[in-house]
């Protein structure tokens, strides 16, 4: 009864808010549609000088992409791209293919290698017609870099924006001086951790639901496995970044204190979520990744939405942000003792 | 029932027993030994200048600070007691307000924290906005309310789950004068009523209207007794004169 008057009146604050509103539930797709930009931007078609090779081997790098230009000697093309106004010429030493990159860019000479890879193995084959099998894994060799960003950023922002707002609007209720005012009342103390958990949940909810189908159906982030299992660690993880927020916010005295936690709290999280391979971190820093929510959280969305993962590889993964956001509360809870004894 | 005035079953007449209760920030003592008691059905009028502690007081008394030494009861419970929080409506010094919300949903969210609920819900705001005259602003965001209508809708909420005890903290502040001769007329209506009400206030012609009287002065009680009692006992025509004899006034 207690917990729903508080959830009541935090939704009730929410749909009066509309600009904070707008902030959880905008705010991810506008940063998620501008890192799809950014990232297929940097997915352009790699122009290509070419130097007498032959035609079929033209076309299969016209149809993997390519910008081709043909040239009629080296020193030409390679003048061109001295302007930057290639990124690689092909050539034939001999009769063996050769290629020199620009090089400046590393983005560029992946998407030279990834075309100039899937050409010749296009043309490898002697039979006639040209075809080559070409199988993967995952996917269809559709994958960008974005899929792979884009499945983690997927819980990121759910997680970073969760944060904040949960953390400021608790923040609020102690400087206005009405947390107090609650504690003056018979509420006990885990009932305002869990009326704030029930309140900002189903906005949670929403916001995880909205990023998750924008992701997936607009965006078309590549989903394998069940967009139900996308929402649901979407859901575990705000509700982590809720019960952290909400607790943080008691080390705070004001919102620009809270702000603080983005470079302390937030960022290391980016790094430790899987966007940087961990593999190439010594070993006590992979430690430190998994003392913080986002890794568990990237790792199962990665799963599901990359590997097609199910619910038998990613339940540890859930588990351990559940434990997370109990911890955290718990904590909180704890906390509310500073303001009133019992 | 016949009870002798000082044994220990007198204490079925007291709302509030502070013994020797100690306070401290730091190495300053903001409350040094305070010792008093608030019989039931009384206006009790907590007197002192600015930094006295009467703030400090009144929160020990609400459960929400714990005494670094003495103890506190209420209602016969050692503070804090979540059963007694639920008889006692509290009015802190600074409006604790939702200010995205309306007054009517303000008072709805605080009174559903004490367990009213439905028309007698609805009935009980209008009677209490009438008592505080905030009956036409009652759907209007708590944001555009003028510094003294937030103080009544403080009033209000502390008053609209019916609590036996009020303890109001400077309830009156950028109240103008005819709605604070109201607001204490009603205060005198709930005590007669049998409600307790514990008050701080600096205001001299407020404390007047109080059955007993404490002053405080760095965290020490000065003078305690009726509003006549301390004129007389000073030799003084009024309050505030009385005050200063006591050595409030002058810093
Ligand atoms: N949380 C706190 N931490 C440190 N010092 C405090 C704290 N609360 C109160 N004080 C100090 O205790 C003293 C008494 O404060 P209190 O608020 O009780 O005064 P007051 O009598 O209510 O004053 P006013 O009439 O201005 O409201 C002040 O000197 C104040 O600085
Ligand atoms: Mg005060």
């Amino acid at each position: 009864m207690r917990i729903r008057a508080l959830a009541f009146r935090i939704i009730r604050q929410f749909i009066k808010d509309k600009r904070t509103l707008a902030l959880m539930l905008l705010a991810p797709l506008l940063v998620l549609t501008l890192m799809k930009l950014v990232f297929d931007g940097q997915a352009v078609d790699p122009r290509i000088g070419t130097v007498q090779i032959p035609g079929p081997v033209i076309e299969a790098l016209q149809s993997n992409g390519a910008d081709v230009t043909p040239f009629d000697n080296e020193e030409q093309a390679l003048a061109q791209m001295g302007d930057a106004e290639l990124d690689a010429v092909f050539m034939l030493n001999d009769t063996l293919p050769q290629i020199v990159l620009e090089g400046s860019n590393p983005t560029k000479i992946r998407n030279v290698m990834a075309v100039a890879q899937k050409s010749l193995q296009k043309l490898g084959g002697n039979g006639d017609p040209p075809q080559l099998e070409l199988s993967y894994l995952h996917g269809s060799g559709d994958r960008d870099i974005f899929d792979y960003y884009g499945s983690v950023l997927v819980g990121f922002f759910s997680f970073f924006f969760v944060f904040l707002i949960a953390g400021v609007s608790f923040l609020r209720e102690r400087t206005t001086g009405t947390l107090q005012r609650l504690l003056a009342t018979p509420l006990r103390r885990w009932e305002v951790v869990a009326g704030y958990l029930l309140g900002f949940g189903l906005f949670t909810l929403l916001q995880a639901s909205l990023i998750a189908w924008y992701a997936t159906s607009v965006l078309g982030i590549a989903l394998e496995g069940s967009f139900f299992l996308v929402l649901l660690m979407n859901l575990l993880l705000a509700l982590a970044a809720l019960t952290l927020g909400t607790l943080l916010s008691a080390y705070a005295q004001n919102e620009f204190q809270m702000f603080q936690f983005i470079p302390l709290i937030i960022v290391p999280q980016i790094f430790f979520c899987g966007l940087i391979d961990l593999q190439s971190m010594p070993e006590w820093l992979q430690t430190v990744g998994k003392a913080l929510p986002l890794y568990y959280g990237a790792d199962a969305l990665r799963g599901i939405m990359l590997r097609g993962a199910g619910w038998n590889d990613i339940w540890v993964d859930s588990i351990v942000l559940v434990g997370f956001s109990v911890l955290f509360a718990i904590l909180n809870v704890l906390a509310l003792r500073k303001h009133r004894r019992i | 029932m016949n009870l002798p005035e000082h044994s220990s079953v007198a204490s079925s007449y007291d709302c509030v027993v502070a013994v020797d209760v100690s306070r401290q920030f730091g190495k300053k003592k903001v409350l040094d030994e305070i010792s008093l008691t608030v019989k039931r059905g009384e206006i009790f009028g907590l007197l002192g200048p600015s930094g006295s502690g009467k703030t400090t007081l009144v929160r020990l008394v609400t459960g929400l600070d714990i005494p670094d030494g003495g103890s506190i009861t209420l209602l016969g419970e050692p503070m804090p007691k979540l059963n007694v929080l639920s008889r006692i409506g509290y009015m802190a010094q600074s409006d604790a307000l939702y200010g995205e919300l309306t007054a009517q949903e303000n008072l709805e969210f605080f009174s559903t924290l004490y367990g009213l609920r439905g028309n007698s819900l609805k009935k009980r705001i209008q009677e209490v906005a009438e008592l505080v005259k905030l009956s036409d602003d009652l759907k209007k965001p708590v944001q555009q309310y003028s510094g003294g209508m937030k103080r009544r809708l403080s009033l209000a909420v502390a008053l609209m789950h019916e609590p036996e005890v009020l303890v109001l903290d400077e309830p009156t502040v950028g109240i103008d004068p005819v709605l604070r001769k109201s607001v204490w007329n009603e205060l005198d209506n709930l005590r007669r009523g049998g409600v307790t009400i514990l008050v701080t206030t600096h205001v001299m012609d407020e404390a007047d209207k109080c059955d007993r009287l404490a002053m405080l002065r760095d965290g020490k009680v000065i003078a305690l007794g009726t509003p006549e009692q301390l004129k007389a006992d000073s030799h003084s025509a009024t309050m505030e004169d009385a005050f200063i004899t006591y050595g409030g006034g002058v810093a």
